[in-house]
């Protein structure tokens, strides 16, 4: 599957997601600037993305350990997320996220 | 011990220096200690573990070989049972701020609580780096820091009278509402959602305090910061619906809590690369003779980021700094199971 991710800098990067990966990590192996700081855990909150164009609505409600880490993000907006809690399937497809400000 | 240098000054001298009080710090003490060398451990937290205590403390880990399952304070726990034999001395809440070379071959630390350590080795174990409250995206907050934005509190006194600003929804953000709102002149917390992740307790108690009316709640984001020289006179709120206004403030203490940045090891003159330190994979030495790096701070090929791989570094690092701290003396190897001397040491034998 494809996730299409937008840099700090307004780049945009078409990167592969392998099927049960996290898009933290497909965003880790393509080289982008996410720290998760955590690896991964729901820890840390250091790999903020926003959801764009319609993606947040379609996936699934974050988890309340999620929401809850998200209050130490920093800019947090209605569609922000944590990538390690978001899987890459099919239903992922064509995702579009844009990272937060670190 | 060496002989004293003029330079020593009022400084502690110990065999060894351990920056980080991690899991990797923590277990380098054990390998140091079997060898008789005497460590003195700096960390920025508050307490020992690392990543372990302040990012997963309850979270399982489950490759830490010979115990399927662990929590990161139950390892934290118990590699301080494993070590208390060998009475290292922890400065806790200090950051390892400068080291300088001696006359006489030796390193010196200093820490900004002003602690000044000496010995011939000195450890990195720091992982990602220092712990540092994490700053907001906000333009040119960095020149109201320590004037009138803080990331903490030391003293309550200093905000008495203060028009308050806090920002965030954890406990931090949450504890200090309800500390400092009998000292203000006006305390107001913002947050993204109505929603905290703080104690229910806290929470609670902040609802009251908003309907007594000694605190205001708004769900807002700060935007923007308004002062002249550092002296904050109103800030930009942002509501959930986007609307924006202005909102007169002294005192923006904003909760976000931690994050990892290398800090002043960056400054040690060492060789980084990608702020990580190249290491030989025999010793764990550094590209400076005399410091070492084990754990999350050091590369080497095939580096990967586990505790266990930290482990083996500490270990084998510790071999070569015995042959720094103790030059003229020949080093045994032995076994925990059958040598009586390491069971004395132990406490065991």
């Amino acid at each position: 599957m494809k996730i299409i991710a937008r840099d700090r800098k307004g780049r945009e990067h078409i990167i592969e997601g392998n099927d049960g990966w996290t898009v933290m990590e497909a965003l880790r192996d393509a080289g982008l600037p996410i720290t998760a700081e955590c690896g991964g855990a729901c820890a840390c909150a250091t790999c903020h993305v926003y959801v764009e164009d319609g993606w947040y609505e379609k996936l699934r409600a974050p988890s309340p350990e999620e929401t809850d880490m998200l209050d130490m993000a920093l800019a947090v907006e209605p569609n922000s997320r944590l990538s390690c809690q978001i899987l890459c399937t099919d239903q992922t497809d064509g995702i579009k996220v844009t990272l937060a400000l670190e | 011990m060496n002989d004293m240098t003029p330079e020593a000054g009022k400084a502690t001298e110990t065999d060894v220096i351990i920056i980080g009080a991690g899991p990797i710090g923590l277990f380098a003490v054990f390998e140091l200690g079997l060898l008789d060398l005497k460590c003195h451990l700096v960390d920025i937290l508050d307490r020992p573990g690392g990543q372990c205590t302040e990012l997963y403390p309850e979270k399982p880990i489950y490759d830490i070989p010979g115990i399927p399952i662990v929590t990161g304070q139950e390892l934290t726990d118990r590699l301080l049972e494993q070590i208390k034999p060998f009475h290292a001395q922890f400065h806790f809440s200090e950051m390892a701020a400068g080291l300088t070379k001696l006359s006489d071959g030796r390193w010196k630390l200093s820490t900004d609580a002003g602690t000044e350590l000496i010995a011939p080795v000195v450890v990195i174990a720091a992982g990602g780096g220092s712990f540092v409250p994490k700053r907001p995206p906000i333009p040119g907050i960095e020149g109201y820091e320590s004037k009138s934005v803080f990331y903490a509190v030391r003293k309550i006194e200093e905000f008495r009278g203060k028009n308050i600003l806090i920002a965030g929804g954890g406990d931090s953000a949450l504890d200090w509402t309800l500390n400092l709102a009998p000292v203000a002149e006006k305390l107001t917390l913002v947050h993204h959602r109505d929603g905290f992740r703080a104690a229910q307790q806290s929470v609670n108690r902040m609802h009251e305090l908003v309907k007594e009316g000694k605190v205001v709640f708004h769900v807002a984001s700060v935007k923007a910061l308004h002062g002249n020289d550092g002296a904050l006179e109103a800030v930009t709120l942002s509501g959930a619906d986007k609307k924006e206004w202005r909102h007169e403030t002294n005192a923006f203490l904003p909760f976000f809590g931690l994050t990892i940045k290398l800090g002043p090891i960056g400054d040690f003159g060492l060789n980084l690369h990608e702020n990580l330190i190249p290491v030989d994979t025999a010793k764990f030495e550094s590209s400076t003779p005399g410091i070492f790096a084990i754990g999350d701070i050091n590369t080497y090929p095939g580096k990967l980021k586990l505790i266990l791989s930290g482990f083996h570094e500490a270990a084998l690092m510790a071999q070569a700094a015995f042959r720094i701290c103790k030059p003229t003396e020949k080093l045994r190897f032995q076994y925990t199971t059958s040598s009586s001397s390491l069971q004395k040491k132990l406490g065991v034998a």
